[in-house]
């Protein structure tokens, strides 16, 4: 074994790798596969469940065996197939799945047991005691069996995610799709050409034959270059398409530095692309597949089409003495192949009876054993071997839409039905058309017509080429022996699992691959499911259309989970938004927290104080006593305007809108359509066809979209025109005693109480700047609401802060404002659930009979207003020093902690300032007729039991004397 | 009207920031006012005469135009979003009212967004790292909402090489990550 001469390497130039610690060179276009092959490694690793010795079968995506860890540290990588892996210089790859190394595998004791293991042994084995499964039998068996190692360090590289658009996306650059190509290309179209191998060319690279008088790889490389210069066309090597998803989009993976040591500054490891595309061109080749026999399995016997990539694309012979087992003209030409390059070939032609029974060799092929068709055996001393039992086309990706493949006789295949997928047709090898002019015929007429589908007039320049049949004769396994033959050498299901499989009962496809784990893994079973299938099928005297078969989802090839993550991870996991006071805030050493995407101030601790209850309790007592500043901008606002502005909100909230006069401010409570509580907020008339609605933080969106559904779809022939302006103002609540003393500094207006009243609105300036001022109050004080242009919101918080400190006026947190507004009893977030009524919530008055509004029909259904509903109601501890815990539910004392016994829960608790203890709201069935009465509150996740006392839920200043001043 | 108070850009400087990564210029715009213009019902008519005579472009579908003064994005049926020079029309909205009279509903936008101008010869090789937007195939004068970063933006194409993003301007600094990251990867 070593290198011979040819193959698409450049010699020119040496690059150093190891694979286990040992050192070796390869060139550039070498894989890892086929630089291991030419420095005499065959043993790439063990197998998953046996831990029989393994190497390369193949020498593209399919390769089941070759699986080893790529690089150290963290940048550790398991389950790579050394056939696809680019070599660079600095590679180290280690095999993975043995124990203590690879030539000696302690776990290979698993092939010795092996009558213990067959295919089901673990659901048969562990049945008792039920309680060892997760604990102990799990475990180790996940330890015994699997794959590679993860690092568990973070990735340090970055993944893209990406869009793309084209006419036509072709997917594969073989002589199929490089002929789809560059006849789309010459007619001006669009074109996205994909392949997953760096090198363009598919299995023109890995022949002798001619193109149109040219060396086939060389016309591959011609027409790479044509097309290279065309704008309109993109070329995509290293590229998977990984599925074909909804109305044309297809994802696909781009490996941008993966054969590189480390990625460019800057740059990302792999890209996944989302490509919308008109209509699109499967050509993806196909999967030779092996004929299985006795230990069929060694390192050194591979498929022949692969055999013959590594000699001819590679320069590499997997041994002098070679022998071929086919059962179709193409093993032939892997028999012409390597005979031209000078090696020793023997020809067992499967047609003519000839058979492989058997193979030696511990670590990799010595010999194999033939039987001819005469019934004489006789032992070959080969170091390769080269099978093949025909091809499958690739047409993974044509099934995705759940497109059934069609048996195809003559080539013993599945084919991909014709329109699996809107818009997409299948050429080449892919559709069953083997010959290279087959391939660059159906590539070139399906783009014309591809083409001519979306009005671009295409010609096609086909040139010559090969155009030899096939000539297959079945031959799915060799009958002989009582030995194991491999199927599927990922997941070392054999003949014999799948002969099990069948005598146990699991007959259907999907049964025999989850019994057996056919097809299953990093490889997906392509070159194993369509044996399997045939083993069956001639277990149960079916045909194979009549088995049936397996279909195929996303993805292609297995893919990292950083590419799918992209780059939302850590802290650009989202976007974040932040307050106009951020800055201030920040300066300040602010508390946040994460409201939505909001950063909101949470509290802002003072120094000397080292729990936050101390800094919450310090800005409640000081924005009752005197007054507090709330950055409040993250509430929606929505500007309403038009001559039926006034009649949309009457249908879009339960309470009236329509007589709110200019320059006044109601709150509103809007209800979804099944009668619960959608949101609340304040609604202000700036104008007299102009409204400013606010609305909680978290329904911002939702409520606009409503709106928006609402105006377009429910009355398009009202005169209403909605826009966010959230972001637009900010906004703060000044709020306390000394409110209106704080604002009049800054204010350019009247605000005195006669002139803006509670529940007053208007357009005012602050030192000359255009703002709002609202009188509203959430905290239960003298407050108003004011807002400027945003670009002024951080010196607005300075100017408010500057103009407090004679008051001593503090800045305070959400944690405030959520004290504050469980004193007053007012409802939040924890109230506002999606399953709370406006009867719920004690606001059932609020729901107007004079009018029609969204939800007012069904808040009135029977259930809805029960009197034994669910009913807001404050809750004290009995003990003050007990405190409560929002979530515990209510329980008559004595009752035990069962459903059947809740009586409703605590949906909030603070620790009240003022009262010096817990206090609570929360929903009690027969909340509204219970107060004074004494019950538990229990929680059994927190294991409390706090006997309580049913109170009103409003705590503090419950006429509101307070906020009129 | 002076204004006493101090204002920032929407990356919370005094004054806007150029950064320049390779062949990608990402400026950030202030200088630009902005005003949402929709239609009330039946007025079409009135509007599109208004807005012609006070040279107010009002582009089609997927569309902005500029004019000498005033430019328009449109954003939905009957709907646009105003542009005019910051330094002369700081209130556009009440610029505008008088024009448009009760015919149209008028609102100021200028801080509810970000805007950041990008510069690049090749500007849809950075783009297709940001949306969705087919911008290769857009071609100047074209205009469209979509979703950077998990944002919502309007992506305007001023000429060739020169295409504005309107994104919310409290994730002013999150779509300005997005975007130098993006520089930075694709050039």
């Amino acid at each position: 074994m070593s290198r011979i001469s040819g193959g698409q390497i450049d010699r020119s130039k040496t690059l150093r790798f190891s694979f286990d610690g040992v050192n070796y060179t390869g060139h550039p276009g070498d894989t890892l596969a086929s630089a291991l092959l030419a420095n005499n490694v065959r043993l790439m690793g063990r197998s998953f469940k046996y831990h029989r010795p393994r190497g390369v079968i193949s020498a593209g995506s399919e390769e089941p065996n070759a699986i080893v860890e790529l690089r150290t540290g963290a940048r550790q990588e398991p389950n790579t197939r050394a056939t696809v892996i680019e070599l660079f210089d600095g590679l180290q790859a280690q095999s993975q799945n043995r124990w203590p190394s690879l030539k000696f595998d302690a776990m290979a004791i698993n092939d010795r047991l092996s009558p213990f293991f067959a295919a089901g042994f673990y659901y048969k084995t562990f049945m008792w005691p039920a309680a060892f499964w997760e604990k102990i039998y799990e475990p180790i068996i996940r330890r015994a069996a699997g794959l590679g190692s993860l690092s568990k360090q973070d990735d340090p590289d970055d993944y893209d995610k990406g869009f793309l658009h084209c006419d036509l996306l072709i997917i594969g650059a073989g002589p199929a799709g490089l002929s789809a190509a560059l006849t789309a290309g010459r007619a001006g179209a669009r074109v996205i050409l994909a392949d997953e191998d760096f090198r363009m060319g598919g299995r023109l690279n890995a022949e002798t034959l001619d193109v149109g008088g040219a060396a086939g790889a060389d016309w591959a490389m011609n027409v790479v270059l044509e097309l290279s210069t065309m704008q309109n066309v993109r070329l995509m090597p290293r590229t998977t398409v990984l599925g074909a998803f909804d109305h044309g989009i297809y994802s696909a993976v781009e490996r941008v530095s993966d054969h590189l040591a480390t990625p460019l500054p800057g740059k990302p490891r792999q890209i996944l692309w989302r490509i919308y595309t008109k209509r699109t061109i499967l050509a993806a080749g196909a999967t030779e597949r092996p004929i299985a026999f006795e230990n069929n399995d060694r390192p050194g016997i591979m498929l022949a089409g692969a055999l013959r990539a590594y000699a001819n694309r590679w320069g590499v012979a997997v041994g002098e003495k070679i022998a071929v087992f086919t059962n179709n003209d193409d093993g032939l030409r892997t028999v012409s192949d390597l005979k031209a390059k000078g090696l020793n070939v023997t020809l067992i032609d499967a047609r003519k009876g000839d058979e492989v029974i058997d193979s030696a060799g511990r670590l990799g092929l010595k010999s194999i054993t033939v039987r001819r068709g005469n019934g004489q055996t006789e032992t070959l001393q080969v170091s390769a071997l080269g099978v093949s039992g025909g091809w499958n086309p690739n047409l993974n990706i044509a099934s995705n839409h759940r497109g059934r493949p069609i048996w195809d006789d003559q080539m013993c295949a599945f084919l991909p039905a014709p329109e699996s997928i809107a818009g997409m047709t299948c050429v080449g090898a892919a559709a069953g058309a083997m010959s290279t002019h087959a391939a660059l015929t159906t590539g070139a007429t399906h783009a014309i017509a591809a083409l001519a589908e979306l009005g671009i007039a295409a010609t096609a320049d086909v040139p010559k080429a090969e155009d030899a049949p096939l000539n297959l004769t079945p031959a799915w396994y060799v009958h002989s022996g009582k030995g194991r033959a491999w199927v599927d050498q990922q997941n070392d299901v054999t003949v014999k699992d799948v002969k099990l499989a069948k005598q146990e009962g699991f007959v259907s496809v999907e049964h025999l691959k989850r019994y057996t784990t056919l097809g299953m893994a990093t490889d997906q079973g392509k070159t194993g499911n369509v044996l399997g299938l045939a083993v069956m099928a001639e277990l149960t005297g079916k045909t194979i259309p009549q088995t049936g078969t397996t279909i195929y989802r996303p993805p292609y090839t297995p893919v990292a989970m950083g590419a799918l993550g992209g780059r939302a991870r850590g802290h650009d996991f989202k976007p974040t938004r932040q307050t106009p006071s951020h800055k201030w805030a920040t300066e300040q050493g602010a508390i946040f927290v994460e409201v939505g995407y909001w950063l909101r101030t949470q509290w802002l601790p003072r120094a000397g104080e080292t729990t936050w209850r101390q800094s919450v309790d310090r800005e409640v007592l000081q924005t009752r006593k005197s007054a507090g500043i709330c950055d409040v901008t993250t509430l929606g606002k929505i500007d309403i305007q038009g001559t039926d502005a006034g009649l949309f909100l009457d249908r879009v909230y339960a309470n009236t809108f329509g007589t709110l006069a200019v320059g006044k401010v109601r709150y509103g409570l809007m209800l979804r359509e099944d009668g619960m509580v959608m949101d609340d907020g304040t609604t202000a008339r700036m104008g007299q066809n102009e409204y400013v609605m606010t609305t909680t933080t978290a329904n911002a969106v939702p409520v606009f979209r409503h709106l928006e559904y609402c105006r377009q779809v429910l009355w398009p022939d009202l005169d209403v025109q909605l826009i966010s302006t959230t972001e637009a103002w900010a906004q703060y609540s000044v709020a306390g005693p000394n409110a209106r003393k704080l604002l009049e500094k800054l204010v350019d207006q009247d605000i005195s109480d006669a002139a803006f009243p509670y529940m007053a609105c208007g357009n005012i300036t602050v030192q000359g700047t255009r703002a709002r001022l609202f009188r509203i109050s959430f905290s239960g004080e003298r407050a108003y609401e004011i807002a400027v242009p945003t670009r002024y919101g951080d010196a607005m918080i300075r100017g408010l802060i500057e103009a407090g400190r004679e008051f001593d006026a503090v800045v305070y947190g959400t944690e405030a404002l959520g004290v504050m507004r469980v004193e007053k009893g007012h409802v939040a977030g924890n109230e506002l659930n999606g399953q709370s009524s406006a009867l719920n919530m004690g606001l059932g008055k609020m729901v107007s009979r004079k009018k029609d509004s969204i939800g007012m029909v069904l808040s009135q259904r029977e259930g809805m207003t029960a009197p034994n509903g669910y009913r807001l109601v404050g809750v004290k501890p009995v003990d003050p020093a007990q405190p409560l815990t929002a979530g515990a539910h209510f329980l008559a004392k004595g009752a035990e902690a069962v459903a059947a016994n809740d009586g409703g829960w605590l949906t909030s608790v603070v620790y009240s300032p003022h009262l010096g203890h817990s206090i609570g709201l929360g929903y009690l069935k027969s909340g509204d007729s219970r107060k004074g009465e004494r019950m538990r509150s229990v929680n059994l996740l927190a294991k409390t039991d706090v006997e309580v006392e049913i109170v009103s839920p409003h705590f503090f200043d419950p006429e509101g004397e307070r906020l009129r001043g | 009207m002076a204004n006493p108070l101090k204002s920032l850009t929407p990356l919370g400087h005094d004054a806007p920031i150029t950064e320049t990564i390779g062949a990608v210029t990402i400026a950030e715009n202030i200088g630009t006012a902005l005003a949402s213009l929709a239609s009330r019902l039946g007025r079409e008519a009135e509007v599109a005469s208004a807005a012609k005579t006070a040279s107010i472009p009002l582009p089609g579908p997927g569309c902005a135009e500029s004019a000498t003064t005033y430019g328009a994005i449109w954003l939905g049926p009957e709907q646009w979003m105003v542009e005019a020079p910051f330094a002369t029309h700081e209130d556009i909205a009440s610029v505008l009212k008088p024009i448009f009279g009760e015919t149209a509903s008028i609102t100021e936008q200028t801080d509810a967004w970000v805007r950041f101008d990008v510069t690049a010869s090749d500007l849809p090789a950075l783009f297709e790292r940001l949306c969705s937007y087919d911008l290769r195939k857009a071609g100047a004068g074209a205009a469209t909402r979509t979703v950077i970063d998990h944002l919502g933006c309007y992506v305007i194409a001023r000429t060739e090489t020169e295409v504005s993003i309107l994104g919310p301007r409290s994730s002013a600094h999150s779509l300005h990550h997005a975007l130098t990251t993006a520089a930075k990867a694709t050039f």
